[in-house]
């Protein structure tokens, strides 16, 4: 039999090595899956992972790349905050479609006006919708110390509500002709509250733009800084935390109101550039796989950096997949969850030691 | 005798229906987070438990079948979750949401070319004249055995977590892993069980959704049921039969807001259907603020992975 032995200090080589490891099994996996639905698992896994990157429509597909990863980056790199101090924020998808509102609806406020102002505002709205809505379970749990996991993810269904309520009533295009989703926030549309595109064919507008400085500012917070040490060392030791003079309050509404932020901040580049338009379903589920990236990234803003384009190619080659092979758009989501799992799996490496144990000495 | 559109009697009788999937999920949660372990995937495990539910029945033609294949596929997802935190030592918190995450597309993937098919009918138990007294009749008499196997499997839960060895050892795991293993119990094995268990209630749960209350296949059908169980246990400060008072409530009020749309009542949809989430998180405030906290009843070791040293 096998046994597991504790590490002293947890492996340098497998901190690295298991979100490669864990990337390859999902490949296996994910191939006999793929295999079982009557694909060839080569071509789906070549077409998910290679096509959009050296493929034939490369040149269109890697600007699709940035386009979700953006998203992907800029809600997992708030949300590992509050992982790594053991804040569980998982309603991040319900901060991104009140981020999305708030900001539209800001924007939406000004229409026709042109103004250069108009945008920042909506940045602005935007980041503060996803804030108040992670607030509220920050602040029941520092309150009345009330599950914010619970709390997250129940006002996840409620942010549904209110946005299916957005498109089909408040924020309903009035020239629509009673269709539901809002005015359209293209270019040509509503310039001053658009999100175009910055470099044609990189697929980079404003979201990319914070992700990528997002990713570079979180280094700095958990390298450099007092308040990125507070958030390490309340995850790894909290009772040592305490005596550090670390406020679990604080550090609670900081990181709980930080993610929400960017969560909401990423719905509203999204709902104002990619996606265009306030709709019942603009939100694809972002806030849920950006959980999976946060992971896949080892909670390390460039980890996550790096594993926000990976995710990003799980969605733009699983398009590809579900189009040119008729790969059902499940799988990729089976595919996404299969990858979670062999991450938290594979990490035992990291910790433990794995020893044969040798029978009757224990 | 209705009021506001809305007669009571049917209201009592439909929330009983309506509260047995969160109410079996919730029990199976129980018995889990009892041993010690925090399962966050309830939502995943009952959306696969439905879809296999609803599978074998169409297949086979017997409702009976489909609750059994719904535990049976609930159960070995669950495993996945067991291995990975009791073998493997991961985070249960994010494992439990791997598993929603897995499940979610998993049964949306087995799901295909299941929608618009009726699957057969759960009979009502025959009580015969019983079910005509007025009121009681429809309240008492008139349900599905499901229903009453749920108020059955309550009070086993709460028998054998009270009254029998095992539930003792299941108790002494999840309040002191290192005292239940100093005393030779094998902690891994007895929380691996206690995971199956509620992964068979969760999926026995979600076939209920799949095959009685809706009863056909649509994608994301248990819709948060999952999550709303897990907020129960911790209403039901770790008690089997508040588990079944939380159940009812919260299936009286997914039933009221229902009723309330039906009846055009002149509130919002949208408001009334956001109301079983708002309920839960008022409810879990209450629960777990002031003098009635019910985090003190909470198991002592939850959610702590225990690793053997010696």
């Amino acid at each position: 039999m096998l046994r597991l032995e504790k590490r002293p200090n947890p492996s340098r080589f497998w901190l690295y090595a298991t979100p490669i490891l864990a990337v390859f099994l999902t490949m296996v996996a994910g191939g006999l899956l793929f295999a079982m639905l009557g694909k060839n698992p080569i071509a789906v896994i070549k077409t998910i992972f290679w096509d959009p990157l050296f493929g034939e429509f490369a040149f269109y597909l890697r600007g699709q790349l940035l386009v979700k990863a953006g998203p992907l980056i800029l809600i997992a790199i708030g949300l590992s905050l509050g992982f790594r101090a053991g804040i569980w924020n998982i309603g991040a998808e319900g901060q991104y479609i009140m981020g999305a509102i708030c900001g539209a609806g800001v924007g939406l406020a000004f229409y026709p006006t042109e103004s250069r102002l108009i945008f920042p505002a909506m940045i602005l709205a935007g980041a503060l919708g996803g804030c108040a809505w992670a607030m509220i379970p920050a602040i029941l749990k520092t309150r009345f110390n009330t599950n914010e996991i619970l709390v997250s993810l129940m006002l996840v269904y409620v942010a549904d509500t209110i946005l299916a309520k957005a498109s089909t009533g408040f924020l309903r295009n009035p020239e629509g002709a009673g269709f539901p989703g809002s005015r359209s926030f293209s270019v040509s549309s509503f310039p001053a509250a658009s999100n175009p595109e910055l470099i044609a064919g990189t697929g980079l507008h404003w979201g990319g733009v914070f992700a990528l400085a997002m990713g570079v500012a979180a280094y700095i917070l958990l390298q450099r800084h007092i308040l990125g040490f507070q958030i390490k060392l309340a995850g790894q030791a909290p009772r040592a935390a305490r005596f550090h003079g670390v406020k679990p309050e604080r550090l609670i509404l900081l990181c709980m109101g930080l993610s929400g932020a960017l969560a909401g901040l990423a719905g509203m580049f999204e709902v104002t550039g990619p996606a265009g338009k306030i709709s019942i379903d603009f939100n694809v589920g972002y806030g849920f796989t950006a959980i999976i990236v946060a992971f896949l990234g080892r909670l390390n803003p460039l980890g996550i950096v790096l594993a926000g384009f990976i995710m990003a190619l799980t969605y733009v080659g699983g398009e590809m997949a579900a189009t040119n092979l008729g790969l059902p758009s499940a799988a990729i989501q089976v595919f996404q969850g299969m990858l979670l799992f062999f991450l938290l799996g594979v990490d035992v490496l990291t910790n433990f030691r794995i020893r044969a144990a040798i029978p009757g000495v224990s | 005798m209705d009021i506001g559109g809305i007669n009571p009697v049917i209201l009592v009788a439909s929330l009983m229906v309506a509260a047995v999937p969160i109410m079996l999920a919730a029990l199976g949660e129980l018995v889990v987070e009892k041993s010690g372990v925090l399962n966050l995937g309830v939502e995943g495990m009952m959306i696969v438990g439905a879809i296999c539910g609803f599978i074998a029945a169409v297949a086979s033609g017997s409702p009976v079948v489909g609750f059994l294949a719904g535990a049976l596929g609930g159960a070995t997802l669950s495993l996945v979750f067991a291995f990975v935190t009791q073998v493997l030592l991961a985070n249960q918190v994010a494992t439990g949401l791997a598993l929603t995450l897995f499940g979610l597309g998993l049964s949306s993937l087995m799901g295909q070319g299941y929608n618009g098919i009726k699957p057969p009918v759960t009979a009502k138990v025959p009580f015969g004249p019983l079910t005509d007294i007025p009121i009681l009749g429809p309240i008492i008499f008139g349900h599905d055995w499901m229903v009453y196997a749920s108020i059955a499997l309550v009070a086993l839960v709460w028998w054998v977590l009270r009254s029998t060895r095992l539930g003792l050892i299941v108790r002494a795991v999840g309040e002191s892993h290192e005292a239940a293993h100093a005393l030779g119990y094998k902690v891994n094995r007895i929380r691996l069980g206690c995971i199956a268990f509620g992964g068979a209630m969760a999926g026995l749960g979600g076939a209920y959704v799949s095959l009685v209350r809706v009863p056909q296949w649509v994608d994301g059908i248990t819709a948060g049921a999952g999550w709303i169980a897990l907020a129960i246990v911790v209403f039901a400060s770790w008690r089997p039969w508040r588990v079944l008072i939380g159940a009812y409530l919260f299936g009286g009020i997914t039933v009221l807001q229902l009723n309330l749309q039906a009846a055009g009542s002149g509130i919002p949809v949208e408001y009334l259907s956001m109301s079983p989430y708002l309920v839960t998180i008022v409810v879990l405030v209450i629960m777990s603020s002031g003098r009635g906290r019910s985090s003190l009843n909470a198991p002592a070791s939850l959610g702590q992975n225990f690793h053997a040293a010696r």
